[in-house]
């Protein structure tokens, strides 16, 4: 039922951008079209970095130049101070201190999730490529299918899952939940790249005698080391950057950086300091725009496969 | 692979253990899940899931909510502009990068960088950019127009469209990244082809590339839909739900009354229609894209 095509016909295509340009060729340097070309594109570019640049500006200012001036200027005197305080003074309600022990909460989380999440749906993804056993298919389609029913539907059900479980406002019980909604687009990524690889390689694996395993660790895995940085770039920014699951599964102590920080910033007591709620949001934002400015082509290959996901 | 055949159950165990987890995770959690969700919606489940059977009453009472009328109506209002900005904004943006420009790399990045941000972070920078007394407001009063008004997060007639331009922001570098794979996916002889023709470049574009795109559309389509549909912590960051109850939308009416009003039962019927909304987009989808060709599999 579900063939290689749920895999849309974009992530072939957008593994790279290497074919080139296919549209109209331009004309002279600096003909009319040009000039609007690179005009329009220019004005674009800034609009889209203008909110970084101002979370960046206002994260550097001091709290009177930021009541005095206008949010797009440039800081008269840099200060760090805001981003001390967001790493290790801001309120949460009661608690204050910053978010670092959020930080740290998030690493918990994001780590084990996405190592489990990978070694689950590659092994999975495999079996289906290679392996294929009855009903396979059939699951795999539900799994995909799952993938488009809204959270807030398996939302309940799955507290209760947790609290028989006794990993209800833990953070292993987060782990399991990240492990299972990473499950469709992984096991979907994994699949389709072990089915794309030549079959040859596989029956001739088979021939030296080599079992379910042996063809996983010694053939497969060494080669497949690009499809495991495309999934661990796709799990890390989507697990990172994860609020609904965070809020409905952990408690205060366990809360991920993306709950912390919006509990920083909108629980408003006292005078509301802008620069360390930049600097805070700037923090969370760190390590997912680190990876993004560090893979390049990569997340976008992620975003391809992921364009099933939704 | 066992060598000699025990029997049908024991053969290929090692890919049948190694799909446990797919097999429970399509089963418990996504079909019983859904189910068990489903079921509830129809029982008057307060604090705690009871299993007193009170037929349609939840989702007469949602009807007849105010609050998630809102919600709907932002959906709606939310859902139809993003839907058609997000596409036109993203296939300019790609048409534009498509035509071999300098830069390119530069410019992609710059527009998918706000993809790779949490909600969270998007609704917290715009809620600062459209803070009336710092931000874009301000400026442009401090340069002299003093009656310019720009304050779509305080004023609960226009709320939904302050987080609009932040889903905007956020989302059209996705758009611009597919429809860009779309183009460059395109023969470069239907070009060649409509030059030689005489065709102007826009109509190329309007009657014969898209069309030619439609696989891509259908993909990113689904994916801006049900990505719509789930907009919450963007809501949450950006305007908590006000201002009083101007930006609510269906997503965070569930988590209130789930996890707030120990309401479960109102929170199961919301879901539940949720479900629904994305069910009539993907189920038409899924029947074109794989109804007549069963056995490729």
């Amino acid at each position: 039922m579900v063939d290689d095509r749920t895999i849309p016909a974009a992530s072939q295509t957008v593994n790279d951008f290497d074919g080139g340009p296919r549209g109209p060729k331009p004309q002279r340097a600096f003909s009319r079209k040009n000039v609007f070309l690179y005009g329009t594109l220019l004005m674009v570019t800034i609009y889209y970095a203008i909110p970084l640049y101002v979370m960046i500006v206002t994260s550097l200012k001091g709290l009177p130049e930021i009541r005095l001036g206008n949010i797009f200027a440039p800081p008269v005197e840099i200060t760090f101070e805001p981003w001390v305080k967001a790493w290790a003074e801001a309120c949460t309600g009661l608690n204050c201190n910053g978010l670092s022990g959020y930080f740290w909460n998030s690493v918990k989380i994001t780590i084990p999730s996405v190592i489990l999440s990978i070694i689950i749906a590659s092994v999975n993804g495999y079996a289906l490529a290679n392996w294929r056993f009855k009903g396979a298919n059939l699951f795999f389609a539900i799994l995909i299918f799952g993938a488009f029913i809204p959270y807030q539907v398996m939302l309940y059900p799955i507290v209760i899952m947790l609290r028989e479980l006794g990993l209800y406002g833990d953070l292993s019980g987060l782990v399991i939940v990240h492990t299972i909604f990473g499950m469709p687009i992984l096991t979907l990524l994994f699949r389709n790249y072990f089915a794309s690889l030549p079959e040859e390689l596989f029956k001739a694996a088979r021939v030296d005698g080599a079992g379910f395993w042996g063809i996983y660790f010694r053939v497969l895995l060494p080669m497949s080391l690009p499809i495991f940085t495309v999934a661990v770039i796709l799990q890390v920014t989507g697990i990172w950057n994860d609020f609904l699951f965070g809020v409905v599964y952990t408690g205060p102590e366990s809360y991920p950086m993306t709950v912390a920080l919006n509990n920083i910033v909108n629980t408003t007591q006292g005078v509301t300091e802008y620069n360390v709620n930049m600097a805070a949001t700037i923090i969370t934002a760190l390590v997912p725009l680190t990876i993004y400015f560090v893979s390049g082509k990569l997340f976008v290959r992620g975003i391809a496969a992921g364009a099933v996901k939704g | 692979m066992a060598s000699k055949r025990p029997n049908q159950l024991f053969r290929n165990m090692n890919a049948k253990v190694s799909a446990i987890p797919m097999i429970v995770t399509a089963l418990f959690v996504f079909v019983g899940g859904t189910a068990w969700t489903i079921v509830y919606s129809f029982t008057k489940s307060g604090l705690l899931p009871r299993m007193k059977w009170i037929g349609l009453d939840q989702y007469e009472r949602l009807w007849g909510t105010k609050r998630w009328l809102i919600a709907i109506e932002n959906l709606a209002i939310y859902g139809l502009s993003m839907l058609v900005l997000v596409f036109v904004i993203g296939f300019i943006l790609a048409a534009l990068i498509d035509q071999k420009i300098r830069f390119e790399n530069t410019v992609r990045t710059v527009i998918l960088y706000p993809y790779a941000m949490s909600f969270v972070v998007t609704g917290l920078v715009w809620q600062w950019i459209l803070n009336p007394e710092f931000g874009v407001q301000n400026i442009m009063r401090g340069l002299g127009w003093q009656s310019f008004t720009f304050d779509p997060l305080y004023n609960a007639e226009i709320a939904i469209f302050g987080v609009l331009i932040a889903g905007l922001w956020q989302g059209s570098g996705l758009v611009m990244v597919l429809m860009l794979a779309g183009l460059r996916g395109i023969d470069q002889e239907v070009w060649k082809a409509s030059r030689v023709d005489g065709i102007p470049a826009w109509k190329t574009y309007i009657f014969i590339v898209i069309p030619m795109m439609r696989p891509v559309f259908i993909t990113t389509l689904v994916l801006v839909v049900t990505g719509i549909v789930k907009v919450f912590d963007l809501i949450v960051a950006q305007t908590g739900g006000g201002p009083g109850i101007a930006t609510e939308v269906p997503a965070k009416y569930v988590y209130d009354m789930m996890f707030r009003n120990n309401n479960l039962g109102q929170g199961f019927a919301a879901s539940t229609m949720m479900l629904v909304t994305v069910a009539i987009i993907v189920v038409p989808w899924a029947i074109l894209e794989f109804g007549g060709k069963k056995n490729n599999g």
